[in-house]
């Protein structure tokens, strides 16, 4: 379980976060949603460490990481992965040596104890016959997925997720959705993912944060969106009319 | 891994500049020692002199100075592009969050790397100078061999040559540390990466010719 307690950000004069307040559970896929600017990449990062807030605090369970110093910060990152908007893979390494990366830097496995964690990462994310390949080789989807595999190799107990989505098409999209999902729920996580991809919404929207110009706007299951009486809400997720039609006959019954 | 990206770096800084301190010290010999010639030439000095004075300013500016001006601009600009562009897609944040110390993943290597090769790199360089001025100088018919290796036997001293070694050093941390400072706060897009590379590169000259006047002043005044 990870807890927002009170976060403020701002950026000299500019407020970006406004008394976010939110506890983020285990075992379930809690999205941080919103419009472009909202705050939720800058919430992403104060969660992950890479951010301080103005003022606020961060809890992993029982550890307030804001009085954490740097030695134990880094300790608990150890227990934390993430996949990045554009996947991060450093591209002088193949597919495996970005996977072995933070086993190499953080444990004392053998040769061999590296190899079987590697490949069974590899198989998790459903990935065969690319360990020698480099990044610029993959498509998009596969370099997520090797992103993912590379952010769970050490077991991590809280994973985060920046635009899982962004540039897949939506069958991929999904895919890696169910991904995220089952693997937060086998290796017993908790799993934080920053969206604006309504596809991943209604898909793994487990606990939802929306954010409205830094402000805490709606929070609920995604079973609960159709029904809820927030404008903002209804009018951020059904945002094409289109969509505000489909609503409009899942109302009526049609 | 540390180790590891310790020895990349020395091939990428050491193996990797050869070509152009080669390059850069066989010219410099041979222009000092035309241009020691010419201006000797027809003055009482005798022409030993030419070798004496090519010796030492190989060795104590031209080899140090010269070499590591080249190396700040190709290893200098090859850093802050590295690490900058790092920095850029996310990989620096990625390593941040599995709790990697990216300052000295990424900076310490290529600052221990610049300490160890730059060194070596500069003492080949003053080696090939005085070489290729003692070669140039013979075939233009400028002096003798003997005449030559009387300058370079003459007053020589060690202590010169360790002034060289310690500006190598000087200038080896200078040009890997700023280029890193400058990659690793580059800002968000190309331009900016740009700008880092050039920055690096001028911010190091700059600093290497002034730390080449306070050495100079220190040991030498």
């Amino acid at each position: 379980m990870i807890r927002a307690k009170k976060i403020y950000k701002s950026f000299g004069d500019l407020k970006i976060l406004d008394g976010i307040d939110f506890t983020f559970e285990k075992r379930k896929t809690n999205l941080i949603i919103g419009q472009s600017g909202a705050g939720k990449t800058v919430l992403l990062k104060i969660l992950v460490g890479l951010l301080e807030p103005s003022s606020g605090e961060v809890w992993y369970d029982q550890i307030n990481c804001m009085g954490l110093n740097k030695k134990e910060r880094r300790q608990l990152s150890m227990s934390v992965g993430m996949l990045f908007q554009g996947s991060a893979l450093f591209d002088s390494m193949s597919v495996e040596e970005n996977i072995r990366f933070p086993l190499d830097m953080f444990t004392n496995f053998t040769d061999g104890e590296k190899r079987l964690r590697i490949d069974y990462c590899l198989n998790r994310v459903e990935l065969k016959g690319v360990n020698k390949k480099y990044p610029s080789e993959l498509s998009g989807g596969m370099q997520k997925r090797v992103g993912i595999a590379r952010a769970i190799v050490l077991k991590p107990k809280y994973l985060f997720c920046d635009e899982p989505n962004s540039g897949l098409d939506p069958k991929t999209a999904i895919v890696i959705d169910d991904l995220i999902k089952d693997i937060t729920i086998e290796e017993d996580m908790t799993t934080v993912i920053n969206t604006h991809d309504m596809n991943s919404v209604m898909e793994i929207g487990d606990n939802i944060l929306l954010l409205n110009k830094g402000k805490m706007e709606w929070t609920g299951h995604k079973d609960e969106i159709l029904a809820s009486q927030n404008q903002y809400l209804s009018d951020f997720i059904f945002a094409s009319p289109f969509l505000k039609q489909l609503k409009e006959r899942a109302f009526q019954g049609i | 891994m540390y180790y590891k990206e310790t020895m990349r770096q020395m091939d990428d800084i050491g193996i990797g500049s050869l070509k152009i301190v080669l390059i850069i010290s066989i010219f410099i010999g041979a222009v000092v020692a035309v241009q020691l010639s010419y201006q000797l030439g027809e003055t009482l000095v005798p022409k030993w002199y030419v070798g004496y004075i090519l010796r030492d300013m190989v060795i104590i500016d031209m080899a140090p100075t010269i070499t590591c001006l080249v190396l700040a601009g190709k290893v200098g600009s090859n850093i802050a592009a590295e690490i900058g562009g790092m920095r850029q897609k996310e990989h620096i944040d990625a390593m941040e969050v599995m709790g990697v110390n990216t300052t000295s993943y990424l900076v310490l290597p290529k600052i221990i790397a610049g300490l160890f090769t730059t060194p070596l790199l500069v003492i080949l360089a003053a080696g090939l100078g005085i070489g290729s001025g003692y070669l140039i100088a013979i075939i233009g018919g400028y002096f003798t061999a003997a005449e030559f290796l009387q300058g370079l036997t003459t007053y020589y001293d060690a202590y010169n040559v360790f002034i060289m070694i310690i500006k190598s050093l000087v200038y080896g941390y200078i040009f890997t540390s700023v280029s890193a400072y400058h990659g690793y706060f580059v800002k968000p897009g190309s331009i900016a990466l740009g700008r880092a590379g050039t920055d690096a590169v001028v911010y190091s000259n700059i600093l290497i010719l002034v730390s080449d006047y306070i050495i100079a002043t220190v040991m030498t005044g």
